[in-house]
């Protein structure tokens, strides 16, 4: 073999490890997966929206509305009583559908004399992620295209006398919007996960950064102890090794409660700004802000996970052998951090299949990043499952860690020979 | 009673046999030593003996505690002193003598500390963070802190590993003088000089067993041998 042979050999079996690929595979997963979820989205973009329609109103221009509707929706309900509103909501979301539109009476008339036709909207918002609009945007769409049939009408008729105001903006919308057991008056869904992006787009990425970064810190300092043998002066001086590992985790639980408490200051600071003006009526204000309990809560949600990560990354860096191989084992921690934190960026648990949603729970670092949301629609039950499910988490790892640290691996860093058999076969 | 008593002790690593059944036993102030080639089994021994490592088979004692029940009393009265061992970096050298002194004697911890500062002996750099010290530096603060307690049993693996002429000769006289106060040694190395200086009696480990033991001039009389190195050419052979 020549010498070049030779290198490009001994080269390929140093990189063509494990750690090299994993990362890459698990990746190209995560983006797979996010990739079937966009072309599902753009599925959704292309179904006619359902709604539900009361037509107070027979005169002409709310017979182009009607046309529209019927062309381009799945009407589930329709009515031309008003006082059939309480029915036409409960159809509309036992069918999940998006919203209910009602065509108000004067509306044709209002439109005739130059003012304003107006639709009175009732939206059924099941989720605040940034992909959890596109349903309700399709609606958008299609009132823009009665808009425009409305607009062609008016200055096609021969000798009209057209208010141009009204010609371009023939209709005005009165919204209110259904979204998690609270009725939000004079704001659409739009308007909402406009509000809730800014959350959702910071929260899990402030987690992210405070994880991964409390957790390197947690691997590496197992590593360090392992390279330079202080672990091993540890472990033969006279103390008891459930001490040792109770000592590492509430050194470790102190840190992260310092960074939960810098994370809350910040957060707090941030949701209080949540509490803002209708854009569409300008007289209805919106409460979407965390209570000081609500704030205490998530404090909790963000300790317990940061306390499960830790001693996650605490099992994790019983594992390295060195500062070099805990850069590996830093790996999975992220991927378990990056996971939610997309997941929750693009939709809402609720809108969520069953299957992500089991993987969205199981992930102990999904809760901080869902529970500003839920308590902010007063999901306590959730975030509450979440406290007791994060916590029976982070025992199951302290009992680990106490357990792996009883046994040879802490000081050898293998594989029990059980397990190595187990591997084999 | 033997201070240690070591029998048929093995140690597998999953398929690997570490150490294959040996048996050896240390009087109370006797410095042992167990020499051997890299893979011998020496460093496994001696993780064995200061509770780091699970015994597969076979039984040790210490001052008559067994090792399997009693490894937290055993914790008490042994110190171990790691091959290549570190210090943590960010503390100062009496820092990180008072951090291990505490774990001994709380009311005296002290008086501990200044027996480990008069063992090291790094004068005023012994307030300078152990980042700062020199290798030497470094082993010198690690012997005091193994002996600092007076142990019943000092374990040291390569006491002297990585260290110059000087740095080792006195490393080697801290650890003759200590057995004077009773402290008993076990110590593994590769020097065979440092072995027939300080080793009362030694243990050849080849491949996981005993191939040989006895007084260092005892057995170079009986193999005919100049030093320990040709005694242990010979015994392999």
């Amino acid at each position: 073999m020549s010498d070049l042979g030779n290198i490009i050999k001994k080269e390929l079996r140093e990189l063509m490890t494990p750690a090299t690929f994993l990362p890459i595979i698990i990746m190209a997963i995560v983006f797979g997966s996010m990739g079937n979820t966009i072309g599902g989205i753009e599925e959704e973009l292309q179904e006619p929206p359902t709604i539900a329609l009361i037509n107070s109103d027979n005169g002409t221009y709310s017979n182009i509305a009607i046309n529209v509707f019927t062309n381009t929706s799945n009407i589930t309900f329709y009515s031309e009583d008003y006082s059939d509103k309480i029915e036409a909501i409960n159809v509309l979301k036992e069918k999940e559908g998006h919203a209910l539109i009602i065509i108000n009476k004067n509306f044709s008339e209002n439109i005739k004399n130059g003012k304003n036709g107006e639709f009175e909207i009732y939206w059924i918002m099941k989720g605040a992620g940034i992909l959890d609009s596109i349903s309700s945007s399709v609606v958008e769409t299609v009132i823009s295209s009665i808009n425009t049939e409305i607009t062609k009408n008016l200055i096609s008729q021969e000798n009209a006398t057209v208010n141009t105001t009204t010609a371009l903006n023939p209709t005005i919308r009165n919204e209110t919007t259904f979204f998690k057991e609270k009725e939000l008056n004079g704001i659409s869904p739009g308007e909402i996960a406009g509000v809730l992006s800014q959350q959702s787009t910071f929260i899990p990425i402030i987690m992210m950064i405070i994880i991964i970064m409390a957790g390197q810190i947690v691997i590496s300092s197992m590593a360090l102890e392992k390279e330079n043998k202080t672990l091993e002066t540890l472990l033969t001086l006279p103390v008891k090794r459930t001490s040792i590992v109770a000592g590492k985790i509430i050194a470790a639980a102190i840190v992260g409660l310092i960074l939960a408490v810098i994370y809350m200051i910040g957060m707090g600071s941030y949701l209080m700004s949540f509490q803002f003006q209708s854009m569409a009526g300008g007289a209805a204000t919106f409460d979407l802000s965390l209570s000081a309990t609500d704030l205490m809560i998530t404090g909790v949600v963000v300790f317990v996970s940061l306390v499960a990560a830790l001693a996650f990354c605490m099992l994790l860096g019983t594992m390295a052998k060195n500062f070099k191989s805990a850069q590996t084992l830093t790996f999975p921690v992220a991927v378990l951090v990056l996971i939610p934190m997309f997941i929750t960026m693009f939709k809402d648990f609720d809108t969520l299949p069953l299957a992500l949603k089991a993987v969205l729970f199981g992930i102990p670092f999904s809760h901080p990043m869902m529970a500003p949301r839920a308590l902010l629609f007063n999901d306590y039950l959730f975030v509450l499952g979440g406290i007791i499910y994060v916590s029976i988490f982070a025992l199951i790892m302290i009992a680990l860690v106490v357990y792996v640290f009883k046994t040879d691996r802490i000081v050898t860093g293998t594989t029990s020979s059980f397990w190595k058999k187990i591997i084999k076969k | 009673m033997a201070s240690v008593e070591v029998k048929n002790l093995v140690k597998n690593y999953a398929e690997i046999k570490a150490v294959r059944g040996i048996s050896f036993d240390i009087e109370k102030s006797e410095i042992f030593g167990l020499i051997g080639p890299n893979g011998a089994g020496k460093t496994t021994t001696l993780r064995i003996l200061s509770t780091l490592l699970t015994i597969t088979n076979g039984s040790v004692k210490i001052m008559g505690y067994d090792l399997k029940e009693k490894p937290d009393k055993i914790r008490e009265i042994i110190s171990y002193l790691p091959e290549d061992a570190g210090a943590y970096k960010n503390l100062t050298g009496r820092d990180y003598l008072k951090f291990i002194a505490n774990f001994f004697d709380k009311k005296n911890s002290n008086e501990l500390l200044l027996e480990g500062v008069k063992i090291a002996n790094l004068g005023d750099r012994i307030d300078d963070k152990v980042e700062s010290y020199s290798k030497g530096m470094k082993r010198r603060l690690l012997v005091g802190r193994a002996l600092m307690n007076n142990p019943r049993l000092a374990i040291l693996d390569e006491p002297t590993s990585g260290l110059d002429v000087n740095n080792a000769q006195e490393i080697r006289k801290i650890i003759k003088n200590t057995t004077k106060d009773g402290t008993t040694i076990l110590l593994s190395s590769h020097n065979m000089l440092e072995v027939e200086f300080l080793c009362d009696r030694i243990a050849l480990i080849n491949k996981g067993l005993i191939v040989e033991e006895g007084r260092p001039n005892n057995l170079m009389k009986k193999y005919n041998a100049k030093n320990i190195e040709e005694v242990f050419t010979k015994v392999v052979k």
